[in-house]
């Protein structure tokens, strides 16, 4: 099964500041930040009480009353850019190539918001250890197991390939968009709807990040709360979000004459073995990720025309991250554009890095890459060129994309315009 | 030439017992090892029953800052890891981190320590949870905690198909091994035995509500009437044959082919999953492994127990293998069914009856269900073509089949 490519032919988003692609892409190339107070809950017991929440409206997304039923708020949002992402492709898909066509989707912390909602139904708000079993919804297994995931998104398309749910926590929607890629390459499918979701916006997981510090607590101006690679930053902003891809394999995509937004040419993960939330400043192992996945692709570091950062806006990851490109790219690291949409879009786990690389996509695609918003005060431990609050006008070949997760997880992908002639 | 992977490792930690040696005795001698659940007061829900690793220590495993840091999931993810590097002669932290690696399933992360940060959140004074919430309650959470106490900092995965993944974390783990990571440790370990998790699981509507454990879990047979859950699983060492043979390692078998389908429909309360996808699943597993159906020795069921379910494997088999079917061997009665951790279990059993060169009888079922009339192996038999097929199904849809190739037998009167 050599020589197989694995290609973008559909991108679906459903993000903070829009719920489909296109306001997606406006969002974040106009420099807008989507971070605002918890509407959710009341999040004023929390230390940190600012998220980008997605203003997602099921009915608008055709998401049907029995989805609605059994999926939790993050399938939903699967659900919705699965569709889109399949009707951008423009593919049609027969029965054989159902048998063909995967879901792999991410997420860091899957079900949460359903299980802690019911948990507080049948636990009578958190009195009783021996729960009431009888008190809980009909869906409430689907809730615990996030397979559900990819199981609902397949049912939805008819898809009987491979289906598969990956969850490394803030690495999954990489890593997933990396499990399909193989699948490609290997031969086990020909088509992979690949992505990730996350919607964890619910109590349980704002007091998990606030015990460690994690999140920021400007609770006072949330639209600029989110700072990555700025000296004045305070931690990440908790966020919701999707993004599914088509992938496809080239030739594939080639007999039938599909729009190819670009290649997917290198995926690589390390782990740092070093601690489950710390990372050391020197960025070894995103760096070793970088470089195998540009190996993968026989690019150099030169050739990278975009990195679309892991950005969290915490000091230890900024830091981490600046070194790794450094390491991994050495002077090339100065000249190449690199901005974190997590300023604009919070920090949606599992999620962003699905989002990201869709964000990649249309970059290559539209010769435009998305700023960094709120950046304002240099950091002297940051010092490589972040694309500052206004978006950049300029061509797109090669895109990286990184992501760092609890764990000490580091991956890489590399998106490349399509060569037609290799 | 493709590269060959080869188990050469095996950790269980299961109802069945701590450590191969306990399990396989468990297998062969067909003791039941389910009861009454003690991890919690079951007395107020139907499902009383449930298999734990009764006299589990995880002080032996790990440390103590691993032990508050971590549920009890990956307590016996910990354990299982541990186990399955000292089977295979390798040492606990490895040599070279970034060609080592480690890709776990999990279905439902860290229950117990996640029940219990809940109740602390909306049940205490303040609302606040503790530190290592954030990093125990994740499926991550082991994967995590294992590359960092045995420096495994190659490409690292964590694979959810509810009860299918254990199967699927090996063939990810052969995928690694093919992509230049020589050494991948790979199965699952699970524990959904908290009250929430079993309120959750009561929702499946698959759960046995019977009392008696001797009866509470029989697949195939007229009296099924759900499956048993449990706890604990099974992690193996996936190692590219050149660096095993290189060192020397005892091998236990090849794991040569997989496949994996989706039904595209949900597991209902009339449903019982498409019985053509699943057998697409196996043939996809055999094909891959060059094999023919007719080579099987032997094959290992989901065996759901739930009626409608095992009637659409026995379906399933019966359009792979035709009339023809390989005997049929199920251990989950023994155990209960851990989830991810339970077809991973099961594949610590196929290479431990290569091992020991025998094919374990089958626990069950006493009277085949109409419509389940398959060739359930009766009595232990030596196997001939060393090919085993190990089949899962996760709920809501995924089927996945695994074959394993068997090594040559272990010595008569060999050191074990």
């Amino acid at each position: 099964m050599t020589g197989r490519r694995t290609v973008v032919t559909g991108v679906g988003v459903v993000a903070p500041g829009g719920a489909t692609r296109d306001r997606f892409w406006k969002t974040v190339t106009e420099g807008r930040t989507a971070t605002r107070r918890i509407s959710f809950f009341d999040p004023s017991p929390y230390r940190s009480q600012i998220a980008a929440e997605c203003d997602f409206d099921p009915d608008a997304a055709g998401i049907t009353l029995a989805e609605r039923q059994r999926a939790d708020r993050y399938v939903q949002f699967a659900l919705a850019c699965s569709t889109e992402a399949l009707a951008d492709s423009g593919l049609e898909l027969t029965d054989a190539e159902r048998d063909v066509t995967g879901v792999v989707l991410g997420t860091a912390v899957g079900g949460t918001m359903a299980l802690e909602q019911e948990y507080v139904r049948v636990s009578d708000s958190g009195r009783r250890w021996l729960v009431d079993h009888a008190l809980g919804g009909p869906y409430l297994y689907p809730a615990l197991v996030p397979s559900s995931l990819a199981a609902d998104v397949a049912v939805r398309h008819g898809l009987h390939g491979p289906a598969q749910v990956i969850s490394t926590g803030c690495t999954s929607g990489i890593d997933a968009i990396g499990y399909a890629h193989q699948l490609i390459v290997d031969g086990e499918a020909d088509v992979v709807l690949a992505g990730a979701s996350d919607s964890p916006i619910s109590p349980v997981t704002v007091a998990s990040f606030d015990a460690i510090k994690a999140t920021s607590p400007d609770n006072d101006d949330p639209a600029h709360a989110s700072r990555p690679f700025d000296a004045d930053r305070h931690g990440f902003v908790l966020a919701e979000g999707a993004a599914v891809l088509v992938l496809e394999e080239w030739e594939h995509a080639r007999r039938r004459g599909a729009h190819v937004y670009c290649e997917l040419s290198g995926y690589a993960s390390r782990a740092n073995g070093f601690h489950m939330t710390g990372l050391r400043p020197d960025g070894v192992e995103m760096g070793l990720a970088i470089t195998d996945a540009l190996r993968q692709s026989r690019l150099s570091p030169q050739d990278v025309s975009y990195i679309s950062a892991h950005g969290s806006g915490t000091r230890q990851n900024d830091r981490h991250e600046t070194a790794a490109f450094k390491r991994a790219l050495g002077e090339a690291a100065y000249g190449v554009p690199i901005s974190s949409i997590k300023s604009m879009v919070g920090h949606s786990l599992g999620a962003i890095g699905s989002i990201e690389m869709a964000a990649c996509a249309l970059a290559i695609e539209y010769g435009v890459v998305p700023p960094t918003a709120n950046w304002a005060t240099r950091d002297p431990e940051c010092d490589l060129d972040y694309v500052p609050n206004v978006a950049r006008e300029t061509p797109v070949d090669v895109a990286l994309s990184v992501g760092s997760g609890f764990g000490g997880f580091q991956s890489a992908m590399v998106l490349r315009r399509l060569a037609v002639h290799q | 030439m493709s590269v060959r992977a080869v188990v050469t490792g095996i950790g269980v930690v299961a109802p069945s017992g701590v450590g191969v040696d306990a399990h396989w005795r468990t297998v062969v001698d067909g003791t039941r090892r389910t009861g009454p659940i003690t991890l919690f007061d079951p007395a107020g829900y139907p499902t009383r029953v449930a298999g734990e690793v009764s006299g589990f220590d995880p002080s032996a495993y790990a440390d103590a800052r691993q032990l508050v840091q971590t549920d009890r999931w990956t307590h016996l993810g910990l354990a299982a890891t541990k186990l399955a590097l000292a089977d295979a002669g390798l040492p606990e932290r490895a040599p070279d981190p970034y060609g080592w690696a480690v890709t776990l399933a999990s279905s439902s992360g860290g229950n117990l320590f996640g029940q219990r940060e809940l109740q602390r959140l909306w049940g205490g004074a303040s609302r606040t949870v503790g530190a290592y919430q954030s990093i125990a309650w994740f499926y991550a959470a082991s994967v995590g905690q294992l590359s960092i106490h045995h420096q495994f900092k190659g490409p690292c995965g964590v694979l959810v198909a509810e009860s299918a993944g254990g199967l699927d974390s090996l063939a990810h783990a052969v995928r690694t091994v093919r992509r230049g990571t020589p050494v991948v440790l790979a199965g699952a370990t699970e524990c959904p035995l908290s009250p929430y998790a079993l309120a959750c699981q009561l929702r499946s509507g698959l759960l046995s509500d019977v009392s008696d454990p001797e009866a509470a879990y029989r697949p195939f047979d007229r009296s099924a009437g759900g499956y048993v859950p449990a706890e604990g699983g099974a992690v193996f060492v996936v190692e590219e044959l050149g660096h095993a043979l290189a060192r020397g390692a005892r091998v236990y078998g090849e794991v040569t082919g997989w496949g994996a389908t989706h039904d595209a429909v949900h597991t209902g309360p009339d449903g019982a999953g498409d019985p053509g996808r699943y057998a697409r699943a196996m043939r996809l597993a055999l094909d891959r492994s060059g094999v023919g159906a007719d080579e099987v020795d032997v094959v290992l069921p989901d065996a759901l127990g739930v009626p409608r379910y095992d009637r659409a494997e026995a379906e399933a088999l019966r359009a792979v293998f035709g009339d023809r079917p390989p005997p049929v061997s199920t251990h989950k009665p023994l155990t209960g069914r851990a989830h991810q951790g339970g077809s991973a279990l099961d594949v610590a059993t196929a290479l431990l009856a290569f091992r020991h060169d025998t094919l374990p009888a089958s626990a069950g079922p006493r009277r085949p269900a109409p419509g389940c009339e398959l060739d359930f192996l009766r009595t232990p038999r030596q196997p001939r073509s060393r090919l085993a097929l190990v089949c899962a199904r996760g709920f809501d849809g995924f089927n996945s089949a695994l074959v394993l190739r068997g090594a040559p037998p272990a010595p008569r009167g060999a050191a074990e």
